[in-house]
């Protein structure tokens, strides 16, 4: 029986593979978050002349939310990829063999966050490119990298549990509008302490992406803040870890029906 | 199609089969059949729609999120340098989302056709229909019912939020008038692409192109105030004279009202074009 980290590297490859291999796959995270941004920044470039706006630059504020819309695109993926596996009878096959459980998944979530570096290492060069100035310098592109990974690797898992308990691709398809709602009811187009809208800034201060997009958003337009850094990091892992409950109880119900 | 009588689809295999491209028999020129074909389809879209919540839910929720975002989210706007909307911010974003709303209850309503012939219903409907182009009006007149509840729910919700409407009961009319001329603008469009290829995976055709112009148009803050490339583009945009003329009729200060309907009248020209190209397309098709 070959090792754990064996099992989990051939899955993890086939992961990324598939989503490579696939355009119509790769062209929503790549392109979708970026055509956002072009149309976002340039729409709402206005906005830097509202007093108390933290930037001149749009672009460096509102990169931050490329990032999450890639980390949701990595759920739809990530989860239509399970669910056509389960919905084919390969992942069940795979359950046959002497692979694992926890490569099941593993293999699956790994790839997931090797994507999530890969499309945030994207999104970092095309900000350059479009003129968003990264604040916190060199020393922030790893970090971005990480809680990139992290992000759509919690997103991922969440679009693994949804295919473990659906075992549908359309199903998990339909999460994807529930979802781009936080992104919409966040502080994503702009600084809390601008959203005037009393019910508006309540539902954004308790909207966990928020503070997501706020941890991309300080390397960009502060340097280094220790308070939104800590608060991102947070949620990516608080995010990560119930996605991983979720998909450890879903797994069991699926393997248990198998 | 439990409602529809056996006349509504002629007889048989006869006219549907047998008619010339374009697939109005002699019978049907009358223009009888046509609306026999289109009433039926729109009573069945439409019962359809209201007990579906999977098709119903989203078109509501979707509009009243995307108002709740940018009305709410982004009314510090409204006082940007420059920025003087006289019904105020909630109103400027109002309109938008009318527009988009009624532009995709358009694009929704090609999807479901597209859904229909994947289901093979809709083949089984052009070889029964008296008159083929009765199915595409058909479509079109559950686009507007669509709209109508969508348009209705969104307005409401607005009014209730405390939206400001400066302008005139004729101005309104106007303004509903626009929304009902960009339903059918989206469902031109989408209702062509579903004609042509027959599969709901062709979705995103339908939907980005209309997603893009619409954003590609002055959105968040007035055209003047929108600076670069956006500027360039948004300033030939016919979506740009939609929003103007709008933001013109909601606050009673007209802005490029002809403008927007002769655009919308051309484009619907335009995409009724393509829409009975693409039914011939399908009506050919093995």
């Amino acid at each position: 029986m070959t090792s754990l980290s064996t099992q989990v590297g051939a899955l993890a490859r086939r992961s990324m593979l598939k989503t490579l291999r696939q355009p119509f796959q790769m062209f929503p995270i790549v392109f979708f978050p970026l055509i956002l941004l072009a149309v976002n920044a340039s729409g709402l470039r206005a906005a830097t002349r509202l007093p108390g706006f933290p930037t001149s630059s749009y672009i460096s504020f509102a990169i931050a939310v490329a990032f999450i819309q890639g980390g949701m695109f990595s759920l739809i993926n990530t989860g239509t990829n399970l669910a056509e596996d389960i919905e084919s009878g390969f992942f069940h096959r795979l359950a046959l063999t002497p692979l694992r459980r926890v490569s099941l998944i593993a293999g699956l979530l790994v790839g997931v966050a090797a994507l999530g570096a890969l499309q945030s290492a994207v999104y970092i060069l095309m900000g350059v490119v479009a003129g968003a100035h990264l604040d916190a310098g060199v020393a922030g592109v790893p970090v971005i990298l990480v809680l990139g990974s992290l992000t759509a690797l919690g997103f991922g898992a969440l679009g693994c549990a949804a295919a473990l308990r659906t075992g549908s691709g359309e199903a998990v398809q339909g999460l994807f509008p529930l979802f781009f709602v936080f992104i919409f009811l966040s502080s994503s187009n702009l600084p809390r302490q601008l959203l005037r809208t009393g019910w508006f800034h309540t539902v954004a201060t308790w909207n966990p992406i928020s503070y997501l997009i706020e941890g991309f958003r300080s390397l960009y337009i502060f340097g280094w803040d220790p308070t939104a850094l800590w608060r991102g990091f947070a949620v990516a892992i608080g995010l990560t870890a119930v996605s991983l409950l979720a998909v450890a109880v879903t797994m069991r119900g699926r393997l248990q029906r198998t | 199609m439990s409602p529809a009588p056996a006349s509504t689809f002629g007889s048989g295999t006869g006219s549907g089969a047998t008619s010339a491209p374009g697939g109005h028999s002699a019978a049907a020129t009358s223009g009888g059949g046509l609306w026999r074909v289109a009433l039926t389809i729109a009573w069945r879209g439409l019962h359809t729609y209201v007990r579906r919540p999977d098709l119903f839910v989203p078109s509501l929720v979707f509009p009243l999120v995307f108002l709740a975002s940018f009305a709410g989210g982004l009314s510090a706007l409204g006082s940007v340098p420059g920025f003087h909307f006289p019904a105020g911010y909630t109103a400027f974003q109002f309109v938008f989302v009318l527009c988009q709303s009624a532009v995709f209850a358009g694009l929704f309503t090609g999807f479901t056709l597209a859904f229909d012939f994947e289901s093979g219903f809709a083949r089984r409907l052009m070889l029964a229909a008296e008159d083929r182009r009765g199915i595409a009006l058909g479509y079109a007149l559950v686009a507007l019912s669509r709209a109508a509840i969508t348009l209705s729910v969104v307005t409401a919700v607005a009014l209730a939020t405390g939206m400001r409407v400066t302008g005139d009961g004729i101005d309104l009319v106007g303004l509903y008038g626009l929304a009902a001329l960009l339903v059918l603008v989206g469902y031109g469009w989408a209702a062509g692409v579903a004609f042509r290829f027959r599969s709901i995976q062709a979705g995103p055709l339908m939907q980005t192109p209309m997603f893009l112009i619409l954003f590609l148009a002055p959105v968040y803050v007035p055209l003047g105030l929108l600076r670069g490339w956006i500027h360039a583009v948004a300033s030939v945009n016919p979506a740009t004279s939609f929003l103007d003329a709008g933001r013109g009729l909601i606050s009673g200060v007209h802005d490029h009202t002809g403008l927007a309907f002769a655009c919308a009248a051309g484009l619907i020209v335009l995409f009724t074009i393509w829409l009975l190209s693409g039914l011939r397309s399908a009506e050919t098709s093995p």
